[in-house]
């Protein structure tokens, strides 16, 4: 049976519209709604559903963050896993090649044989740490996976690529990323909700690992996409509304 | 100093992506390299020598490489990099780009800036954040830059012209920790979604499968369009994964994007806000797809199609 390791990041909620700042110092998160990150959050459900079919002895969440992300955690607990790991990096926006030298050290320190995660957060899109954890860690990769299966010598994976389906078959230890078709996610019960606040959660500040997470890059702006603005809308019959469209842009189709 | 740029390739034909990759390398330098890292891929070899602009290609050819497997692949590329003079090592922003490079990245103990729109100087990137609806722009301190470039925000480069030589390369070997089983590509005579000049894109307001297959393919057919869909549509079984446009699926920007019965989540519009002309189908008035849309027609999509495919007859 596999230890997992499933690594959760509170994001701005997926339905909130995002505001820039105006002095293009980044996006505004002042009291706007968080959660956790979709991706970490099928992560987490696909975890907890290879312990219900026996094949994970424990799950271990950890999140890279400030103090709040202690609620990601703990809803992750709500969820179904046992136990989590807090690293409090305060204010401090770390990269993903930062992110995965602590996850390689957690993941080390735990002696994991899975680590299971998000394929991307829905806040920079880098989609990166995952597949750098596996490089650091030399363990095979299956990123924007949809499906998993345990046979007998290791993982075998569906990934979603850019033409359709691919299966690979991974030896264990893995770090897998999951894209989102690989499972829905369950809703949280209260009596769970309370379960989780007795679940262990430990905490450590980010000067307790010893890891460079000196910033290779700068954001120097952050700025509102050129916008769209809407044009015209043809109300009415279809006929109608099809022949004033017909007369724009019929000679481009 | 040179720029390597990672081919795209099915081990048959080089993918216009690494045509895209070139363009936003010709921003960076002169001396172009491309990788083809495959197997038996002697035609994809044959196709870069001629890209314009290419100074030299580099082949690793061995069966290993076949299926391009993420361990493999890096290991090779991390060699050649080693091996060579790069400032910058590129590569579409593709499933395959961003399986290998951000493992790249790591074993150089490089910060790699993902998805680039916009070359603004040799260290300084603009990349969407938040689903497009943020543009950040980055600056590096690493000394080799390794990047994935948006393919539809540069151009193509010529792929005739060039008359670069070959350097073939040994083999790094197979890790052995991962093993390809199987593929279940999508069969299609309509271009590809990300080739297209026109796409036709069907979402939840279809209504069914039936519904999705009996309309789309037929509009799309009518107009040499490559076909897509929202999430909706996806998850709902109606249509393959590849075809999904958005955040996290494919970002298109054809000359004319026909998104029909979608609404228009910012997770879908991050995926087809770049394209030149929108036309929105939807029964919603308040649909956010309208917010984007240059034309737009509110109707019943079954009354409508139908008689879109009547007038273009």
């Amino acid at each position: 049976m596999m230890k997992i390791l499933v690594p959760v990041k509170r994001v701005i909620d997926a339905y909130v519209k995002v505001r820039v700042k105006s002095d293009s110092s980044g996006v505004d998160l002042n009291n706007i709604k968080m959660d956790i990150n979709p991706f970490c959050e099928i992560a987490v459900e696909e975890a907890i559903r290879m312990k219900e079919n026996n094949l994970a002895s424990e799950i271990i969440l950890v999140s890279i963050g400030g103090s709040k992300s202690e609620e990601t955690l703990r809803k992750g607990l709500a969820m179904g896993a046992d136990r989590a790991i807090l690293i409090d990096c305060g204010d401090q926006e770390l990269e993903p090649l930062s992110i995965a030298k602590i996850l390689k050290e957690i993941a080390t320190k735990e002696a994991v044989d899975l680590v299971l995660m998000g394929k991307q957060a829905i806040d920079s899109d880098n989609n990166q740490t995952g597949q750098m954890l596996s490089a650091l860690l030399g363990w095979s990769q299956g990123t924007f996976v949809s499906e998993v299966k345990k046979d007998d010598d290791g993982l075998i994976v569906t990934r979603e690529v850019d033409g359709g389906l691919e299966t690979i078959s991974l030896t264990i230890p893995a770090v897998i990323t999951a894209d989102l078709r690989l499972n829905e996610p369950r809703y949280v019960k209260l009596p769970n909700i309370m379960k989780a606040k007795k679940k262990p959660l430990d905490k450590m500040v980010l000067a307790d690992l010893s890891i460079d997470t000196t910033a290779r890059t700068k954001t120097l702006k952050v700025e509102e996409p050129v916008a769209r603005t809407s044009g015209e809308l043809f109300e009415g019959a279809a006929n109608d509304t099809v022949a004033k469209l017909i007369e724009k842009i019929g000679n481009k189709l | 100093m040179s720029i390597l740029v990672i081919a795209e390739h099915d081990n048959q034909s080089l993918k216009t992506t690494t045509l895209n990759a070139i363009t936003a390398a010709k921003e960076l330098g002169d001396d172009i390299h491309i990788l083809i890292i495959g197997s038996n891929c002697q035609t994809v070899t044959d196709a870069a020598v001629k890209v314009n602009s290419v100074t030299k290609v580099i082949l690793a050819d061995d069966t290993v490489y076949e299926h391009q497997l993420a361990e493999n692949v890096a290991t090779l590329i991390v060699k050649v990099v080693s091996n060579g003079d790069y400032s910058h090592v590129l590569s579409p922003a593709s499933t395959f780009g961003k399986n290998t490079m951000p493992r790249v990245s790591a074993l150089l103990d490089k910060q790699m800036i993902s998805d680039i729109v916009k070359i603004e100087s040799a260290d300084t990137f603009v990349r969407p954040i938040y689903a497009g609806n943020a543009m950040a722009t980055v600056q590096t301190t690493d000394d080799i830059k390794i990047l994935t470039i948006r393919p539809t925000a540069f151009e193509v480069t010529v792929a005739e012209g060039g008359s670069a030589g070959v350097e073939n390369i040994s083999s790094a070997g197979d890790a052995k920790l991962s093993a390809f089983i199987s593929q279940e590509l999508t069969k299609s005579d309509r271009p590809e979604l990300g080739d297209a000049r026109i796409v036709v894109s069907g979402g939840r307001g279809l209504g069914s499968k039936e519904n999705f297959e009996n309309l789309i393919p037929a509009l799309a057919d009518k107009l040499g369009a490559g076909i897509g869909a929202s999430r909706a549509a996806v998850d709902a079984g109606w249509v393959p994964n590849d075809y999904q446009v958005g955040q996290t699926g494919k970002q298109v920007a054809p000359e004319i994007y026909i998104a029909i019965g979608i609404s228009g989540a910012i997770q879908h519009l991050a995926g087809m806000k770049d394209s030149k002309i929108i036309v929105a189908i939807n029964k919603d008035a308040d649909a956010q797809i309208f917010g984007v849309a240059d034309y737009g027609i509110v109707g019943d999509l079954n009354e409508v199609l139908p008689e879109l495919m009547s007038s273009l007859k």
